[in-house]
């Protein structure tokens, strides 16, 4: 089985994130870069199916140069190679041009599952898997807390808002994950080396056959307007429990009309 | 005038809270129409008379109920074409906001998640980066589609004619490969489904077990309250996935949101630091959560939360 696991490097959660005052796209010098951690579900994913059912495992991954660290993080995992889509063209692209641009990449590649993380932790849109599989034409298998593979049919549960949906289709197909699926493996000292050595295609735009009108902040369909800083909140009552802290609770709850 | 397409969230003919909230925005801009896919639209037209649907689009074939997402974006880019809408509103909840991403696709538009306001000239306010950032956002090519965050806005009522307009549309088979064989329904009791309650309660790693948790719902009973829990909590098992508050999980935005025993990581507040009113219970007085609070209770919760529930009965009683 060729499975595509697509990672997406993103400011660590854990430091200051902003946009840029110019263009207001991420600012990615701000903040140490990481890999998106539900793309190592994805990973984790991706090559437990390729253990149980043979086949390989590619990363994927579109964005800036540094964005290599992420991938090598990822093969230090297990994956075999790695295809990166660089170019300062892809850069200000939305939703709806990433998932254009990548699907052109997939396209190409050949697949039979692709795995992508449920969201990223910087934009949270929650949309490429439905967007890629609205692209390639392809199953949409997105939010799974669980996986099973038979011959060509897949099986998920899909996480909804009251519970989840069994849902099944035939590969190939856009699968996406959320943070119950697994437990990702650490890289081992010798994954780690071993990752050095494994082959990075690196592709820019021309490469991939991605059109330069249709990717990029210019011509992007959603722009931002302004952004700010969002103001504290005003700081609040803090009393400490003296015996009474649950009372106080409650008269705080009624003062406020809550009860 | 022209319309505002707004898709219904609805189980069956029960029409769900956020719809009344899309309208309501909807009217500030144009004409609300309301877009039924699937069974059930006789049941719930009253529901969206009552907040000033002009008409209502139904589209009522069964793949709108047993295939994921797909068709409900093909109905929606067959009215767009058809209606010529101004926008297309939908729920920003994880469906809404992938219907809202392959409709983009497919009307050559864009689209804008989780947004908590909508201004004049079809502006989005988003809350980024954990609710750090405060961004303004607008689509500039087509309809704009704007998801908007459950709770982020009132239901006013505006009495409505509510026409029901029958509206056929064949999916196409590409649109018919994910299917559900299944839907179900995790027990959540008769508490309020979590994205839309007014009141959220959420315990963390501070609640210690899933054996301690019955606390929490105890205390969310007493107000009708949802019960969420923090990703400590969930990844330590302690209590179901799909009731998790924050980043990879649901974001929540209700009148008032007790956090018991949460630190309060950038992950956590990610998903609820909208919420209007904010109660802290933590016996940790540095735990950056009370940065956030209007009220705070520094103690051990095993102690607070009972006496709290009791005082909650005791005055709801009375």
């Amino acid at each position: 089985m060729n499975i595509v696991v697509l990672v997406k490097q993103v400011p660590d959660t854990w430091s200051e994130r902003t946009l840029k005052p110019g263009d207001s796209t991420l600012d990615r010098q701000s903040a140490d870069a990481v890999i998106n951690e539900l793309d190592e579900y994805a990973i984790e994913e991706g090559l437990r199916l390729a253990e149980a059912h043979g086949g390989e495992v590619t990363i994927f991954s579109m964005g800036p140069a540094r964005a290599t660290e992420s991938i090598r993080k990822a093969l230090s995992m297990g994956a075999d190679k790695a295809i990166h889509l660089v170019d300062d063209g892809l850069a200000g692209s939305d939703a709806v041009q990433t998932s254009a641009a990548m699907a052109k990449v997939l396209s190409r590649t050949g697949f039979d599952l692709v795995i992508l993380g449920s969201e990223s932790t910087d934009a949270r849109m929650g949309v490429l898997a439905a967007m890629l599989a609205e692209q390639l034409g392809l199953p949409q298998l997105s939010f799974a807390s669980k996986v099973e593979i038979d011959g060509t049919s897949v099986h998920i549960n899909r996480l909804t808002e009251y519970g989840y949906d069994k849902v099944e289709a035939t590969l190939p197909a856009v699968l996406s994950v959320v943070e119950k699926i697994n437990e990702p493996r650490y890289p081992s000292f010798k994954g780690i080396m071993a990752a050095k050595k494994k082959p990075v295609e690196t592709l820019s735009m021309a490469d991939a056959g991605i059109d330069p009108a249709q990717v990029g902040l210019a011509t992007a369909a959603t722009e931002v307007a302004s952004f700010a800083k969002r103001p504290p909140r005003q700081a609040g009552t803090i009393v400490p429990d003296e015996g009474d802290g649950g009372t106080k609770a409650a008269e705080y709850l009624a003062a406020q009309k809550f009860i | 005038m022209a319309e505002i397409l707004v898709l219904v969230e609805h189980t069956g003919e029960d029409v769900k809270k956020v719809t009344g909230e899309l309208l309501t925005l909807a009217r500030k801009f144009g004409e609300p129409a309301a877009v039924w896919a699937g069974p059930g639209s006789a049941g719930g037209q009253a529901r969206l008379a009552e907040f000033g649907a002009v008409k209502v689009y139904v589209a009522d074939g069964p793949e709108f109920d047993d295939y994921v997402v797909a068709p409900k974006a093909e109905l929606l880019a067959a009215l767009v074409a058809a209606a010529s809408p101004a926008a297309v509103l939908v729920p920003s909840t994880a469906e809404g906001r992938e219907i809202g991403g392959r409709l983009a696709i497919k009307t050559g538009s864009g689209v804008l998640t989780d947004a908590v306001a909508v201004e004049e000239g079809l502006l989005a306010e988003q809350s980024n980066f954990g609710g750090a950032i405060i961004v303004k956002s607008r689509v500039r090519t087509g309809a704009p589609i704007i998801a908007i965050r459950p709770n982020s806005g009132p239901a006013e009522p505006a009495p409505g004619a509510a026409e029901i307009v029958p509206f056929s549309v064949e999916i196409s088979d590409a649109a018919k490969t994910a299917h559900i064989t299944e839907r179900v329904v995790a027990e959540r009791g008769e508490r309020p489904e979590l994205t839309e309650a007014s009141i959220v309660v959420s315990g963390g790693r501070g609640v210690g077990s899933g054996e301690n948790f019955p606390l929490i719902e105890k205390l969310a009973d007493s107000l009708g309250a949802a019960v969420g829990a923090s990703r400590a909590a969930t990844d330590a098992g302690w209590y179901p996935h799909q009731f998790q508050v924050g980043q990879t999980g649901k974001t929540v935005s209700p009148q008032l949101y007790l956090a018991v025993g949460i630190s309060g990581a950038i992950q956590h507040r990610a998903g609820m630091q909208t919420a209007k009113t904010i109660m802290v219970i933590n016996k940790d007085a540095e735990a950056p959560i009370f940065e956030l609070a209007d009220f705070g209770v520094v103690g051990d919760l095993f102690n607070v939360v009972p006496q709290l529930t009791e005082e909650i009965q005791k005055r709801s009683d009375g």
